[in-house]
């Protein structure tokens, strides 16, 4: 390592092929955020088609082309756009923008590493997500039109090119993207994993880890148990759609043609994709909540209420996770005993989450509350977090899905539980690691903007869609006019849509004030949160390595703040116990 | 309704433009100042005032929803099964609307409460055994009875004891649309598969099975109130879902296999209509229709898609017609068999 630090960089090794985990994370952000401006924006001009099905958009004909004529969307465009947007958002920003920016920043930063245990891997790991990133965007411009069997990408509809036309060209490129997706959080997981147990620095104990590095550690174990199985789910479609297969096809006639395909079962992908699913929904927020663990505390001036419970119900909720998946399949005519087993393991998820919640809210009592924006996001995300965790409560009740699945009720519930979520995780984390990242400090009045305005917009978009759904409106409709019954809730949906756009606009001052921050904003100081974790005693200047001299040693765990007898509200984990707490144990 | 639809979007138009105002004024001073950059006691004070007043708000803006939208959502159900379902989805709403009602207040209250400044010194507190046996034993307790609730009511809902054999009817679906197929005198449907579909079988009905002479297929779903009924449900290509929200009834139709549910219609269409919300209903519906110009509706039962099936997925759609027995059994009388189908 030391040795390595002297090595002459040029700028291809420092930029582009980096194996430096501060490089990486910014490189995994920046990639992140150019998905999101996709994502979002596709979501709006589905948005257009939903609320305003007959106006010709010109914007439209500009954007989507023979798929936009008149400035009318084509049906299989929507499903198209529906289809890429769930993918980009749950994968290329929720998981791979915000695992790879803040476990490559945080990890080796705050267990006292310098550097990820493989650097070269890490590296690895950011180009496959790269070149996953490209061949999905290619994958938009193909004569067909990209995939559009939904992101969960059912077959027989995303094995067909008869059945939908983005089966054909569209699908076999999501597929080649999705595998050197998977590639790549396998990499990165387990370089993640291997530094969290190897390299803490001396004094880290795993019981004074940060939360924020127990929610990635967690993370990225799910992360190696669940992906492979996603990959052989898509092995065996490439398989049927390519080689002729009969994995999950038997008996079927579209367009016309009868296919030989027999014997195979579509809900065996259904088992395999929820099998990686819904640990997925946690890979995605576990991140997010031990950001805002982080960030509530540091900025509450208080300990995290409950440290030990909250590692707990990290560990529990993973767990759990892993034997819920067939609530995604209710409906699907499996067994009504396995249906009630996935009922009661799903409900039993509710516990560990409450229990996280409340430590939350708890935190915040008798703290200094300084409303920083990362401050102001995390609050947003709990605040999110309970009202989309309390519809889980319903969905995973067998009973009362076969009401409501594949409703807009689903829509509202996903997307403010993990949606919102893991958004405002990632926009709290950086707001307060922005410092950290680019040495400079982002401007806090367009943050408190930027905070307002999507926060408001964001539950203005999802909290209508649940009596959408109780009106039993399904999802991925085109458009709702072939249903006199749901005539009447065309309201609604133009002042979803108004939201929605207001929500996207807003995302513009976000952007501005990132990039104008990162090349002109104020210096930062070596510790601007007054915060106790190790990321603040390195240098704000980026140096290979991380410390200058010796990695710290540390003598306490990192929520030391306001602490009785000390003479400042916080107390880093570098300062070592005075006799009094060495006697009292901590 | 509408106005007041306008009215938020030009008030929300208006703070937009407010805030843009703000925001070119803000770039335009940004320089290496530390009051751009640090939160001091000032903005604690107007962050935590923000975080009431959005509380206010966002009750506010639910109580508007309830009263608004709840109007829209389903009417009462129309089958047997459905009433339990709706029973143990108003007792589960009550839980998690309580809760939200609970929680949302403790988070931005105390947001506001213990915003912070230079003189407040936060208490150092670790954790609370106490405080935290309460808080999993709370929800735990409230958990354990609503899995009991819940999967009782779902054990009722998929093995419904049967003093009555039900009536088998299958439901058969492509893209984009539905057939039904009834198992005639004999109950008893005839063998059927894709490879069999020819002509006018468009359902690939096995005409050397015995049982398949009395199949009826029909273009629209036709219940008689008060029986049971099984539903059998096949594809022919991709995977679809037979939905008939106003019978809390869903399932999906698997090329390759077969799946079932089963249901008892517990009120005719002429029923429904004169139920009180689907007046109002049709009532604001057709207001609608009229400014547009288009022919008046009238309230029918539906079987809805939903499952993403290809580009018509969002309009196919089946007439279901719930009838009192002998309605039922008069137009029974009048389809074709499938024998006399194919003799034609
Ligand atoms: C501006 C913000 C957003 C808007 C307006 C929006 C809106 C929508 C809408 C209307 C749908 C289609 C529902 C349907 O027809 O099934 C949808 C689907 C989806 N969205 Fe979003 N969304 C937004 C942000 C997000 C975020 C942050 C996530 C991250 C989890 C996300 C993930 C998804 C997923 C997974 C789907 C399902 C795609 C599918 O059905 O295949 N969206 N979104
Ligand atoms: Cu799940
Ligand atoms: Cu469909």
């Amino acid at each position: 390592m030391e040795a390595h630090a002297h090595h002459k960089e040029t700028f291809i090794t420092k930029y582009v092929f980096s194996t430096d985990h501060k490089m990486i994370a910014k490189q995994f952000l920046i990639t992140g955020m150019i998905m999101g401006i996709i994502g979002v924006g596709m979501s709006l001009l589905f948005r257009l088609q939903l609320a305003w099905p007959d106006k010709e958009w010109p914007i439209l004909e500009a954007l989507l082309g023979k798929w936009g004529t008149d400035g009318i969307m084509d049906p299989n465009i929507y499903l198209a756009l529906v289809t890429i947007h769930g993918t980009i958002m749950v994968f290329f920003v929720l998981t791979a923008g915000l695992s790879g920016t803040f476990s490559n920043l945080l990890i080796p930063l705050q267990i006292g590493a310098r550097d990820m245990a493989s650097g070269f891997i890490n590296m690895l790991s950011y180009w496959f997500f790269f070149a996953s990133s490209v061949v999905m965007v290619i994958s938009l411009f193909v004569e067909n039109g990209p995939a559009s069997a939904g992101w969960t990408v059912y077959p027989p509809l995303s094995a067909l090119p008869q059945a939908v036309p983005g089966s054909g060209m569209g699908m076999t490129l999501w597929l080649v993207s999705m595998s050197l997706f998977i590639v790549s959080s396998l990499l990165g997981a387990l370089n993640y994993i291997v530094t969290v147990l190897n390299l803490r620095t001396k004094g880290m104990s795993m019981t004074r880890l940060p939360l924020t590095i127990w929610a990635f550690f967690v993370t990225a174990i799910l992360g190696v148990l669940s992906f492979p199985v996603l990959f052989s789910a898509a092995l065996l479609l490439i398989f049927d759609r390519s080689f002729g297969t009969s994995f999950y096809l038997s008996d079927i006639l579209v367009a016309g043609e009868l296919l030989s395909n027999q014997g195979g079962s579509p809900i065996l992908y259904q088992h395999l994709f929820w099998f990686l699913g819904h640990p997925e929904v946690y890979i995605i927020l576990l991140p997010a909540l031990g950001i805002s663990s982080e960030v509530i505390s540091t900025n509450s001036r208080k300990p995290i209420f409950g440290y030990r419970a909250m590692v707990g119900s990290i560990m529990a909720i993973a767990f759990l996770s892993f034997i819920v998946w067939g609530h995604h399949m209710f409906v699907t005519g499996m067994n009504p005993f396995l249906g009630s087993v996935f009922t009661f393991t799903t409900l039993l998820i509710a516990i560990p989450s409450a229990v996280k919640a409340f430590n939350y809210i708890t935190t915040l009592w008798k703290g200094n509350l300084q409303f920083t924006p990362g401050m102001m996001f995390s609050i947003g995300l709990v605040s999110t977090f309970i009202t989309g965790g309390l519809t889980g409560l319903i969905l995973g009740d067998s009973a009362l899905d076969i009401n409501v699945h594949d409703t807009y009720f689903v829509v509202a519930h996903f997307h403010i539980v993990m949606g919102l979520s893991a958004i405002f995780g990632l926009f709290a984390g950086v707001y307060h690691w922005f410092p950290k990242l680019f040495g400079r400090r982002m401007n806090k009045n367009l943050g408190f903007i930027h905070f307002w305005v999507t926060f408001i917009a964001a539950y203005g978009v999802f909290f209508p869609m649940h009596f959408l759904g109780m009106a039993g409106l399904p999802r991925r409709y085109y458009t709702n006019t072939a249903f006199p019954m749901f005539d009447d809730l065309a309201d609604i949906n133009v002042l979803v849509s108004y939201f929605a756009i207001i929500g996207g606009i807003a995302q513009v001052i976000f952007i501005y004030n990132f990039f104008y921050s990162a090349l002109r904003g104020k210096k930062s100081e070596q510790n601007p949160w007054r915060s106790n974790t190790l990321e603040w005693t390195t240098p704000v200047e980026h140096i290979h390595g991380n410390w200058p001299g010796e990695i710290p040693e540390v003598h306490r765990w990192p929520y030391d703040y306001s602490k009785p007898g000390a003479e400042e509200d916080f107390v880093p984990q570098t300062v070592p116990m005075t006799e009094e707490e060495m006697a009292s144990g901590h | 309704m509408e106005t007041l639809l306008v009215i938020v979007i030009a008030l929300l138009a208006v703070a937009a433009l407010t805030q843009a105002v703000r925001i070119f004024e803000i770039s335009s001073q940004i320089k290496d100042s530390d009051s751009d950059v640090k939160v001091d006691d000032r903005d604690n004070n107007t962050q935590g005032w923000l975080m009431l007043l959005f509380l206010i708000f966002f009750f506010g803006a639910f109580a508007w929803m309830l009263w608004e939208y709840m109007e829209l959502t389903l009417p009462q159900s129309a089958s047997e099964h459905g009433k339990d379902v709706d029973n143990l989805w108003n007792i589960s709403m009550g839980v998690i609307i309580l809760a939200f009602l609970v929680t949302q207040p403790l988070l931005f209250g105390f947001a506001f409460r213990f915003r912070g400044n230079k003189n407040r010194k936060a208490t150092y507190m670790e954790h609370n055994n106490k405080l935290e046996l309460f808080w999993t034993g709370i929800p735990a307790v409230v958990l354990a009875g609503l899995i009991l609730y819940g999967l009782t009511t779902w054990s009722n809902v998929m093995n419904p004891d049967n003093e009555q054999e039900p009536m088998v009817v299958e439901i058969y679906a492509k893209q984009f649309g539905w057939q039904a197929r009834y198992a005639g005198g004999d109950n008893e449907l005839g063998y059927a598969n894709v490879r069999l579909v020819e002509g006018v079988n468009t359902l690939g009905v096995d005409a050397n099975d015995e049982a398949s002479a009395n199949d009826i297929v029909t273009g629209e779903l036709h219940l008689p109130k008060g029986r049971p009924v099984l539903f059998k449900f096949r594809s022919q290509d991709v995977i679809h879902s037979a939905y008939m929200p106003h019978f809390r009834m869903q399932m999906n139709c698997v090329p390759g296999t077969q799946t079932q549910f089963q249901i008892t219609p517990s009120l005719t269409t002429a029923e429904m209509r004169q139920d009180p919300e689907i007046v109002a209903k049709v009532a604001r519906v057709n207001e609608l229709r009229e400014a547009r110009g288009e022919d008046p509706w009238e309230f029918d039962y539906v079987l809805l898609c939903n499952k993403i099936c290809g580009s018509a997925h969002y309009n196919m759609q089946m007439k279901v017609v719930v009838q009192t027995e002998e309605e039922f059994d008069k137009w029974m009388k009048e389809q074709q068999t499938f024998a006399e189908m194919m003799a034609d």
